[in-house]
């Protein structure tokens, strides 16, 4: 058995350290350590309600809309606030935004870039991987950052400054577009489908969200590699490299439900175990700090606290254990689309574990449906209708709230409790939280550790580029993990 | 002659990088291009990771390779007890921390990339639990993790790109400038923040600013009077020139999208008095009055003013869109 520890491991949103035990080829033991600890639910502690709203988002530059999302969604419960049903499409439009720029950021800039390594060299499709993604030079990466811009003019538009705006507030948005900017809005949608369709996909949009099995999927990979789509170039890699084989994680996964309105989710919200759907009820989660740099003992996040203790003996991460009724699930797009029903990912998934190869085509499933969601939004967007209500009248002295959402990542929960005004309490388990935890106190590994499990590494390379392939196809989110 | 540029994130939120990215609608790099600058490593853009990255900056740390411009984002953790501890650099057992100090001795140019580094920034909120602070300030005081003394190789102090995040222009156009040869320590403000936008304040170029003049405000959030007077925005006391360019290709920063100025560009920020988004008073009057108005003048210009202001302002001012458009007063 021998002990390799990985770091600084890039390319993931923040710091992240990997013990590997690796034995026979294979690593055997795995420990997730999330390097950063900031203090953010303890820095919320005695400040005025409203300040999370300035606060939260500073947690993630990348899902700062998230975190903006989920906090008012637990100062609305906690105040009985509605906000504006206008004003909420406002909302799902420039999360929406936020959560298709990560999706891509992730597929362009962090992990296909992998596949441009010198390990790869001989292969037939190097060279054209090597082309559109080599890191810092690839010309897929260089036109996914035009249409990203371009995409966060939505935000721009609706919300000023990202990242840490401060337009989503408890009564909805708080800035009412006019007739230009609504018609701007579908300008720059239309760009952004025109992208999605000619450089992601090499088809439209709809032939992509109706794919339903497999064999369906290998056609449209097809089709994507004739039309030079960089799908394509993924799937052609991922079958010469059996890429789901590789990172089977747990088969649970978790689904807050996401982008609300008056006629519920559009993604439905859920837990699906083995294959078989159960409700979600957030009664039963706890946090276990048993082998984080944390005081305390398992707790419900409306109970447990969050303070630092460096020397807690067994620990090896700043991160907790959230669990289900004990149990470790897996959050993200492939969870997500999973437990919305979506056949292509049901047909890939069947009642098993996920892999890399579709969590990566999840996230890519997911985009086309954003697009032509944030379509119909726009469409739907008024000029003169109010975007925010007032909130005056609500008692804002004390509740207790909570706001459970979709961020691009995952399941992000924000628990709180207010008292004279003041915030008393406040937890939050990001979706990282969920993927990257550590043991818990029966030791039962965190998902990423579980699907580590068994990952053939070579003995030449320091940093095995398939341990980097599982890492990554979770899409990480370090700095939302500890915060 | 190349420019070289090692990013690193301390304890940060990763966002500068991810506004750096939207520069001037194609991103840091692209924008960087006739500067001829390189970028030795980047935690999100870079493919070496692991021990390829620590041999990057060992490397650097050994004199074999010049790094023009090291650029910090995120407040430095010393925490807990001094050790460093809450931020250890992945792969290599020391603190972030002692990375960077050992790391700007080495480099032409520090830079300070948002007010984290700057200043400390949120991190040092809530009694600073992480014992966090910029590279060359803690809050307004100068010191920090490398001291008030140090210069680096230039002879420049750390070069403060403040924000919460910064505009993705401000740090370009700061990089460009370096690599051109062409920021000196004149163009630097006070808190060395470079003076292209520090020259401004915040309010200058906000859409409210009708509203301003004639104290028509705003009491409830998507409406478009001023924010000063009850919303708590402090546009004219924070720096930047955020209402003069344009954020993501539409809006200026903050006010002019509908929600007060926090001054994230100014150290202390994260500690406002009373709350974020209410102003606080004083008899009535706001506590943070501009920055180089004496009182007295505020209240008699305000007093006048308010006593002067169009019902087209005033009735603007409570709505969410324009409800009385201009005209003069026979047209309408
Ligand atoms: S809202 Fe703020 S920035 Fe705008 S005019 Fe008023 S004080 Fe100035
Ligand atoms: S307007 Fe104020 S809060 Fe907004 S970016 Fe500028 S200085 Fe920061």
């Amino acid at each position: 058995m021998t002990r390799r520890i990985i770091g600084p491991f890039n390319r993931v949103e923040g710091d992240l350290e990997i013990t590997l035990d690796i034995d026979g080829g294979v690593v055997r033991e795995a420990r997730v350590n999330a390097s950063l600890y900031r203090g953010f639910e303890q820095i919320l502690l005695g400040r005025p309600a409203l300040d999370a709203i300035s606060i939260t988002p500073r947690i993630c530059g990348i899902c700062s809309v998230s975190q903006s999302v989920a906090t008012v969604a637990a100062l609305a419960d906690a105040f009985a606030i509605k906000p504006a049903p206008n004003g909420q499409l406002g909302i799902n439009l420039i999360h929406g935004a936020e959560n298709l720029a990560d999706h891509l950021t992730h597929f362009y800039l962090f992990f296909m870039p992998d596949f441009a390594r010198p390990v790869y060299s001989n292969k037939p499709w190097f060279a054209e991987v090597e082309r559109r993604f080599a890191a810092k030079t690839g010309l897929g990466a260089q036109a996914w950052l035009v249409a990203r811009a371009r995409l966060l003019h939505v935000t721009g538009i609706l919300a000023g400054k990202w990242p840490h705006t401060l337009a989503v507030q408890p009564g909805g948005l708080t800035h009412a577009p006019d007739d230009g900017e609504l018609m701007h809005l579908r300008s720059i949608l239309a760009d952004v489908r025109d992208f999605l369709q000619n450089t992601v996909f090499g088809t439209t949009l709809e032939r992509i969200v109706e794919l339903d099995r497999r064999p369906a999927l290998d056609d449209a990979i097809e089709a994507s590699l004739a039309a030079a789509g960089d799908f394509g170039l993924f799937g052609a890699v991922a079958r010469d490299l059996s890429l789901e084989n590789l990172g089977l994680g747990y088969d649970r996964f978790m689904s807050f439900g996401a982008y609300h309105g008056e006629g519920g989710a559009l993604f439905a919200p859920g837990i699906m175990d083995g294959g078989a759907p159960l409700a979600l009820d957030p009664n039963v989660f706890s946090e276990d700090p048993s082998h984080a740099w944390l005081m305390g003992d398992v707790a419900h996040p409306l109970d447990g606290e969050t303070l630092p203790y460096a020397d807690r003996v067994d620990a090896y991460t700043w991160c907790k254990a959230p669990r289900v009724e004990g149990r470790p699930v897996e959050v993200g797009a492939v969870a997500r689309q999973l437990i919305a029903d979506q056949p292509l990912i049901r047909d890939l998934i069947g009642k098993g574990p996920a892999n890399v190869f579709a969590r990566v085509i999840a996230r890519l499933l997911e985009s086309a449906r954003i697009v032509l969601a944030m379509e119909d939004w726009a469409a739907r967007l008024q000029a003169h209708a109010s975007v925010c209500v007032e909130t005056g009248g609500a008692d804002q002295t004390s509740g207790i709230g909570v706001g459970l959402v979709e961020a691009a990542r995952g399941s992000l929960g924000h628990w709180l409790r207010v008292e004279n005004g003041l915030i008393q309490h406040y937890q939050i388990i990001a979706p990282t939280t969920w993927n990257f935890s550590p043991r818990d106190k029966h030791g039962q590994p965190g998902p990423l550790e579980f699907a580590l499990q068994n990952t053939p590494v070579d003995d030449d390379e320091p940093t095995p580029a398939s341990v980097q392939h599982v890492v990554r196809s979770f899409d990480p989110c370090m700095v939302c993990t500890v915060h | 002659m190349t420019f070289n540029i090692l990013w690193l994130q301390a304890g940060s939120c990763g966002g500068c990088t991810m506004a750096a990215l939207t520069a001037q609608d194609r991103g840091m790099l692209a924008a960087l291009k006739p500067f001829d600058v390189n970028v030795l490593w980047h935690p999100a853009l870079s493919l070496e990771s692991g021990q390829e990255a620590v041999a990057i900056l060992q490397n650097v740390l050994d004199g074999k390779v010049v790094v023009d411009a090291l650029c910090v984002e995120g407040s430095v953790l010393r925490g807990p007890h001094g050790s460093g501890k809450f931020q250890m650099m992945p792969g290599t057992e020391r603190s972030m921390a002692a990375w960077i100090k050992d790391l700007a001795q080495q480099a032409r140019y520090v830079i300070a990339v948002g007010t984290c580094s700057a200043f400390g920034g949120l991190p040092m909120a809530g009694g600073n639990p992480t014992d966090a602070c910029g590279l060359q300030y803690e809050g307004d005081a100068a010191g920090g993790l490398l001291g008030r003394e140090f210069v680096s190789k230039e002879g420049m102090p750390v070069i403060n790109v403040a924000g919460c995040a910064p505009h993705p222009d401000w740090i370009t156009e700061t990089l460009s400038l370096l690599a051109a040869g062409r920021l000196t320590r004149e163009r630097l403000d006070v808190r060395a923040r470079p003076r292209f936008f520090a020259d401004h304040l915040a309010h200058h170029g906000c859409s409210r600013n009708e509203y301003y003049e004639f104290k028509a405000s705003a009491s409830q959030f998507s409406q478009l009077g001023c924010m000063m007077e009850n919303m708590g925005c402090k546009a004219t006391q924070a720096v930047g020139d955020c209402n003069l360019r344009s954020w993501n290709g539409a809006k200026g920063g903050c006010p002019d999208a509908g929600f007060p100025c926090i001054a994230c560009t100014s150290p202390g920020f994260e500690t406002p008095k009373g709350s974020f988004q209410e102003t606080s008073k004083r008899a009535g009057i706001p506590v943070g009055l501009p920055v180089d108005m004496p009182k007295a003048w505020f209240m008699a210009l305000a007093a006048l003013s308010k006593s002067a202001t169009p019902k087209r302002v005033l009735n603007n001012a409570a709505s969410d869109h324009v409800v009385v458009p201009p005209a003069r007063e026979n047209e309408s």
